[in-house]
């Protein structure tokens, strides 16, 4: 009898002490000395597994640099594939400590699933892509159109919207990976694929033949993309929003992989700063002097990430657009490092 | 419980040691742990979710959805809200559930009698079936039909075509669907009015054969009023339907009834797993019939047909009852598999769609399981009927 109530008693403080599960993340990672960082299930240029099961993209360029200027060192990351649909849930429930994965920064995830999202990693805007046999030369032509949706992302909405607008119906085929949505688009199960621009761009190299398809010039919504934490936990809020910030601004200090040691030795009082030979702002986001250094020399800035995974350096060959600094008519933008 | 008598009066039992009064207090405190229990873990739930800004509660289901549905079988806009997807949702559960435990009923019993057919070929068929898609797993079956069987399906404009009516492509199966005109309702009425007939019938000849052992042609009665009522009320009222063929228009098939192939290939694939357990449960319940009661029915004179009909069936139904109830209850939960193949049920459109653009999880989750769970118990009620029905009745 004794044992008995020693178990439900024992059962009782154990659900009562969930309450105070996971706060620090900043700790937790350091503790571990591994970064859990969600990514997709495989998309051209964002995050994809190569033939020995190394990650590269743009999105996992985000949790490497978190992760040197955390941990000292890029390749200390385990990563997730996430399903769109798995994501949220994911980050909420403790699983992962940030979310980069192609995910839209929207005033509803923002304000309701208790996330914060850290910057902005690549301005996109969701678009078509066609067959050229249909013939069809802007959106508009499409009224009555099947469309392949991934299920579970912003695009389901921004097109509904587009489609209300211009007084056009179409049907949502959804699926849910990319790689099913583009072997729905292929088999002919509808007439065109709605995605981000820059997925459209990764999900056409992967057809089987990319010059029968074409992406339309329209872009009907904003969506742009960056990682997400959890909301509560400034901390690690900023140490992610810092590491953005830190490739977004070496790039504009003209601080690269290849000459940051110079640089950090003798370079000019705003690169010292950033490479941590001068001031203190590793410090105040808890993290060594050296966190920017590591993410520059380990991963790079952002024109070299950029390049390296989906602009020229890379099959895709994605213009920078957009997604070039303020000072080159883009709209990449790195709050002052001081 | 009762203490004999005899003892009561001798030996006062303390209130504590009565066993009547232990059972009582150890059940009530058994109650209080467990309402204790869930008590605790719910409101832990929601103090976190406050905590860490998580909305709950379930006012999302008035919000405006803005996601557009594949299929829907009751009207259906983006503009509509959350709890409508819902609906939209179940529906489609239901309909693909129903078709599903509707064929694979039929497939299963008719594969379940062709094992002792003397057919060698048809027997071969039945064994090779039951043993092929018994030991697939049903995802893989999904799969095979969705990408490599309806997917391999020609482009809208090189569809296969009957008569210019039936079309088959890879965007689906397009039917030509009768549309009622003034006067269709008196034909409805006819095929009401058929099956009330029939029914009556099936009892009068029943209590006639009890009575007389005089034997009504039940089968020839029965297909007449259901073809004949309603045919004489169709040319009665002057054909009053149309035919509403589809035709290509723009990038679609418009008009008549579509049948996505998503809804194909789960349906086949449920229908035919399902199926090949019914089949096996049929044999099996055909096989706990002991053979000596088909040859006493034999030597009685009954021809096969009866022998099957009034003998085999009836005391297999015993052993098949119970294993159908739960491959019912299994296909409705596998109906989730349409997640895979963004078939638009309740799981892929309300768990799916709608949890992510809410993301209030907990609410949809148990929303979703609340749906499933008395599904289930439907079926198993309306099934526990029917085995009362055909349970062995002792007198």
């Amino acid at each position: 009898m004794k044992t008995k109530w020693t178990w439900a008693a024992a059962a009782v403080a154990a659900t009562s002490m969930m309450a105070n599960a996971q706060a620090g993340t900043l700790e937790g990672v350091k503790s571990k000395g591994k970064l859990s960082c969600g990514v997709s299930t495989g998309l051209a240029g964002f995050s994809q597994k190569d033939e020995k099961g190394g990650w590269s993209g743009l999105d996992v360029d985000v949790c490497r640099a978190v992760a040197a200027a955390v941990l000292g060192d890029a390749n200390k990351v385990t990563y997730k594939p996430l399903t769109a649909k798995e994501r949220f849930t994911a980050l909420q429930s403790g699983e992962i400590d940030m979310l980069s994965r192609n995910t839209t920064w929207t005033h509803t995830r923002d304000t309701s699933l208790g996330l914060n999202f850290a910057g902005t990693i690549y301005y996109d805007g969701a678009g078509f892509m066609v067959k050229k046999e249909l013939g069809v030369k802007s959106a508009t032509e499409l009224d009555g159109a099947n469309a392949c949706i991934q299920a579970g992302t912003s695009t389901e909405l921004a097109i509904a919207d587009y489609f209300r607008e211009n007084k056009m119906k179409y049907k949502a085929v959804t699926f849910d990976t990319s790689d099913q949505t583009r072997s729905g688009f292929e088999s002919g199960r509808c007439d065109f694929l709605v995605s981000d621009q820059s997925q459209l761009y990764a999900l056409r190299i992967g057809l089987k033949n990319p010059a029968a398809s074409v992406v339309l010039p329209e872009v009907i919504s904003k969506e742009p993309l960056g990682p997400v934490v959890r909301q509560g936990d400034d901390a690690w809020f900023n140490v992610v929003k810092w590491s953005v910030n830190a490739m977004i601004e070496g790039e504009y200090q003209g601080v690269t992989s290849a000459n940051a040691d110079g640089m950090r030795a003798n370079g000019k009082p705003g690169q010292k700063r950033l490479l941590g030979s001068e001031g203190d702002l590793g410090n105040k986001l808890g993290l060594s002097d050296k966190w920017a250094y590591n993410i520059i020399k380990q991963v790079g800035n952002y024109s070299e990430s950029f390049e390296r995974n989906v602009g020229q350096g890379s099959p895709l060959k994605i213009s920078r657009g957009l997604n070039a600094q303020w000072s080159d008519g883009g709209i990449l933008y790195s709050p002052a490092m001081r | 419980m009762n203490v004999p008598q005899n003892q009561a009066s001798t030996k006062k039992v303390a209130f504590f040691n009565n066993p009547a009064n232990r059972a009582v207090i150890y059940q009530a405190l058994l109650m209080v742990g467990l309402g204790y229990f869930f008590y605790t873990i719910i409101s832990n739930t929601l103090a976190n979710m406050e905590a860490r800004g998580i909305k709950s509660g379930f006012d999302f289901l008035w919000g405006t959805a803005g996601f557009d549905i594949l299929m829907s079988l009751i009207p259906y806009e983006p503009t509509d809200t959350y709890g409508r997807t819902f609906i939209v949702g179940m529906l489609n559960t239901v309909l693909v559930s129903s078709i599903g435990i509707v064929l694979s009923t039929v497939v299963g019993f008719v594969m379940g009698v062709a094992y002792f057919s003397h057919n060698w070929l048809i027997r071969k068929i039945a064994t090779v079936y039951v043993e092929t898609f018994r030991n697939i797993p049903l995802l893989l079956q999904v799969f095979f039909w969705y990408f490599a069987v309806l997917s391999a399906l020609p482009s809208a404009r090189q569809s296969l075509s009957l008569g210019e009516a039936i079309f088959l492509n890879v965007r689906g199966l397009y039917l030509p669907d009768a549309v009622g005109e003034p006067g269709s309702g008196v034909v409805y009425a006819a095929i009401a009015v058929a099956i009330a007939a029939i029914a009556l019938l099936r009892r009068w000849a029943k209590r006639r054969q009890a009575l007389t052992g005089k034997q009504f042609p039940l089968l020839y009665a029965t297909l007449g009023l259901l073809l004949g009522l309603p045919l004489i009320a169709f040319l009665l009222m002057g054909m009053p339907f149309h035919w509403d063929y589809p035709a290509l228009k723009g990038f679609n098939f418009q008009g008549g009834i579509t049948i996505i192939p998503e809804l194909m290939a789960l349906a086949l694939a449920l229908t035919i797993y399902a199926g090949a357990f019914i089949a096996e449960a049929v044999r099996a319940g055909v096989q706990s019939v002991p053979h000596g009661q088909t040859e006493a029915a034999r030597s009685l004179g009954m021809k096969e047909k009866q022998i099957m009909n009034l003998i085999v069936v009836p005391q297999a139904m015993r052993v098949i009852t119970p294993v159908l109830n739960s491959e019912y209850q299994s296909l409705v939960k596998n109906s989730t598999l349409s997640t895979a193949i963004g078939y638009p049920d309740l799981f892929t459109v309300f768990v799916g769609t709608t949890l992510n653009q809410t993301g209030q999880a907990i609410e949809i989750v148990f929303m979703t399981m609340a749906v499933y769970f008395v599904f289930n118990m439907l079926i198993s009620v309306a099934m526990n009927l029917f085995n009362k029905r055909v349970a062995l009745v002792t007198k």
